[in-house]
């Protein structure tokens, strides 16, 4: 009841005039960001954060939040009118969305599209509401061996999931920690990796990294294909949408199965990719017209948009209540966390209630705010997607420029995220994930202080990651994950050969 | 990918590339590592204790990364020269414009370098390149200077102007 209780005080907090402004604007700037190419969640939210640092923290995080929401909702527009996804994670929804749009049905399926991430959002937020403060009062409990199981699970998890090959995924990963080391050391206050520039003092900002990876890299991705919008037009109508709304409630089982979906995925650091591709999938092999997938089927858009949506929402419930970022956005905005002077993990729900419950609330919202913005404005944002490459590019291009500058005031960091702009670039074309790269930037520090605290501990035995049942059981999972690929392989092998 | 008779580099030798690379990146953390300590100190773990274990690492997951870029060789281009050479005509002028900044400032920067991206690679009217190019900033220096009091760096133009 306790929960509830924080739960309205935090409505009352989001719903203050300045933030219920700041959700709109943040929702507005997000579709933006999802409908351009080269600016996605992660670096749309990177380059805005230094525009927070003057607002009060809650504030920041809902205007940040709902730029994120907006990503996810925008994505949808440009995978439908233009089969262009506009974020990763939309590419499953150009296999029915811009079919039906060929069809003349692109009113109902940016419909169903929205609406199916609402719901995949609000499924989410409840299971927010209800499992984050079980799950922050149980990490309370944690000791360093533990905090560095989670870290460890996260990690492997990446490794087991991802459909990159494991050891370029390991690669990928391994150079965050590598440059999430450098500078100063946070234990024994030495210096390592700088190699006498004073540039490397503080270390690698994840945020250049973020920026420099995914916005620079995107723009060089795309200036490669060389872009031409042969996009549909966009009208949304209120019988349209009434009529959409109509239907859908006949495929709540591919909602329902689509939301967990999305949940477990977001939890699990797989993020909303996956997510809408595995939801597709199975959409596709258990619906009864599964063999009209991909031509236009309104399933076919519902299963990777709640997915989707339910995953990008999910992966603040592990940020939030164990310090732990399941998805390169989350990790920007547990950055930024840090950057207001709040700790993340399971403390937040004891010493800052304010925050996390403002947030919360702030996600029922700004959701719902989503849902209104979207539908009422479509065209709009479509006709942002009219502007020529050749303009919207070098506006990015300088945004980025602005934003990198702005984290630290260095140019030396502008040059720097040319350098993972590059990086990216190469990276993206080898198939190297850059989602474990950022998040092990973020969370390398920290990963290193809980493992070298563990060794303290135990006088520098490794056996204190196996000393007690909690600390084995993540850890063996964690195993398992990492093994998964190789674990799988080793049983579809042994099934041959019964057969 | 898209015309096989443009030629371009080979996929395999670029994959290659980026997994010696990527070692060899390795090997300069694990240098670095060596330098810093990597054994026990009065203080636990010394400094480069964990930034070792994660260069070896690298090292490993590159060196078999190599071997089986080696091993698989599906004939796949990294991609046409025509299109490096579109990725390139990005990358050289956001260089000069990112190592201009710290002399003219990133206002003035921006202008030369968005009128320069528009008028060269897209193409459009000088009235076009000139709004955009100076209305960008502009908007810039009103939403960041004065909006959000994020300070931009400024050089002897903006001095000139009293800004």
């Amino acid at each position: 009841m306790e929960e509830l209780a924080n739960l309205f005080h935090g409505f009352a907090v989001a719903l203050q005039p300045y933030n219920i402004m700041l959700m709109i604007i943040g929702i507005t700037l997000g579709v933006v960001i999802g409908v351009l190419p080269g600016l996605g969640g992660a670096n749309g939210v990177a380059i805005l954060l230094p525009l927070t640092f003057s607002m009060p923290p809650t504030s920041a995080i809902i205007m940040l939040s709902c730029i994120y929401w907006g990503a996810l909702f925008g994505g949808a527009i440009t995978s439908i009118l233009f089969n262009i996804p506009g974020e990763p994670w939309s590419v499953a929804t150009t296999f029915d969305g811009y079919p039906m749009a060929q069809q003349g049905r692109p009113g109902e399926a940016l419909t169903a599209a929205f609406t199916s991430s609402f719901v995949g959002a609000l499924f989410a937020v409840i299971m927010i509401t209800l499992v984050a403060p079980l799950v922050a009062g149980f990490a309370l409990r944690f000791g360093p061996a533990e905090k560095f199981a989670v870290y460890f699970l996260a990690f492997c998890s990446f490794v087991g999931l991802s459909k990159e090959p494991p050891f370029k995924t390991i690669a990928a990963m391994m150079m965050g920690f590598a440059l999430a080391a450098v500078g100063l050391d946070s234990i024994t206050g030495q210096l390592r990796l700088t190699f006498g520039s004073t540039e490397l003092l503080n270390g690698f900002d994840f945020l250049i990294a973020v920026i420099g990876l995914f916005g620079i890299g995107e723009i060089l991705l795309t200036m490669e294909e060389g872009l031409a919008f042969r996009g549909g037009n966009a009208s949304i109508n209120l019988r349209v949408v009434l009529q959409t709304w109509r239907e859908l409630p006949a495929y709540w089982m591919t909602s329902l199965r689509s939301c967990l979906i999305g949940c477990w995925m977001g939890i699990t650091p797989a993020g909303a990719t996956p997510a809408s591709f595995m939801s597709y999938g199975i959409a596709k092999r258990l619906a009864r017209r599964g063999n009209n997938f991909g031509k236009g089927e309104i399933e076919g858009v519902i299963a990777p948009e709640t997915a989707a949506h339910a995953a990008g929402t999910a992966a603040l419930l592990p940020m939030l209540s164990l310090g732990v970022p399941g998805s390169p956005t989350a990790a920007v905005l547990l950055g930024g966390l840090l950057i207001w002077g709040l700790q993340p993990g399971p403390m937040l729900f004891v010493e800052q209630k304010e925050f996390v419950w403002g947030l919360i609330a702030s996600m029922y919202l700004g959701n719902l705010a989503g849902l209104i913005v979207v539908l009422t404005c479509v065209p709009l944002f479509a006709a942002i997607l009219r502007v020529p490459f050749g303009i919207i590019a070098p506006l990015i291009l300088v945004l980025c420029a602005i934003g990198a500058y702005s984290v630290h005031n260095s140019t030396f960091d502008v040059m720097l995220m040319l350098v993972f702009g590059v990086l990216g670039y190469l990276l993206k074309k080898c198939n190297y994930p850059l989602a474990p790269l950022v998040l092990a930037i973020v969370l390398g520090d920290k990963a290193e202080e809980a493992f070298r605290q563990s060794l303290l501990g135990s006088q520098g035995s490794l056996g204190v990651f196996f000393s007690n049942g909690l600390v084995s059981t993540i850890m063996a999972l964690g195993l398992v994950a990492l093994f998964w690929s190789a674990i799988q392989e080793g049983y579809s092998r042994l099934r041959m050969s019964m057969a | 990918m898209t015309e096989q008779s443009e030629s371009g580099p080979a996929h395999k030798t670029l994959e290659m590339g980026m997994a010696l690379l990527i070692g060899a990146f390795g090997l300069v953390v694990i240098f670095g590592s060596i330098k810093a300590g990597i054994n026990w100190g009065a203080e636990g773990p010394r400094a480069g204790f964990f930034p070792f274990y994660v260069g070896a690492a690298i090292v490993v997951a590159s060196a078999i990364n190599l071997w089986s870029a080696r091993r698989d060789d599906d004939g796949r281009r990294f991609a046409a020269w025509g299109q490096l050479r579109q990725v390139m005509s990005v990358v050289v002028p956001t260089a000069i414009y990112v190592g201009s900044m710290p002399f003219i400032g990133l206002y003035v920067a921006s202008m030369i370098f968005i009128a320069w991206f528009m008028r060269w690679l897209g193409g459009y009217r000088w009235l076009t390149v000139t709004a955009v190019a100076v209305g960008m900033p502009v908007v810039t220096y009103l939403v960041f200077e004065r909006w959000f009091l994020v300070p931009l760096p400024k050089g002897p133009f903006e001095e000139w102007l009293g800004l």
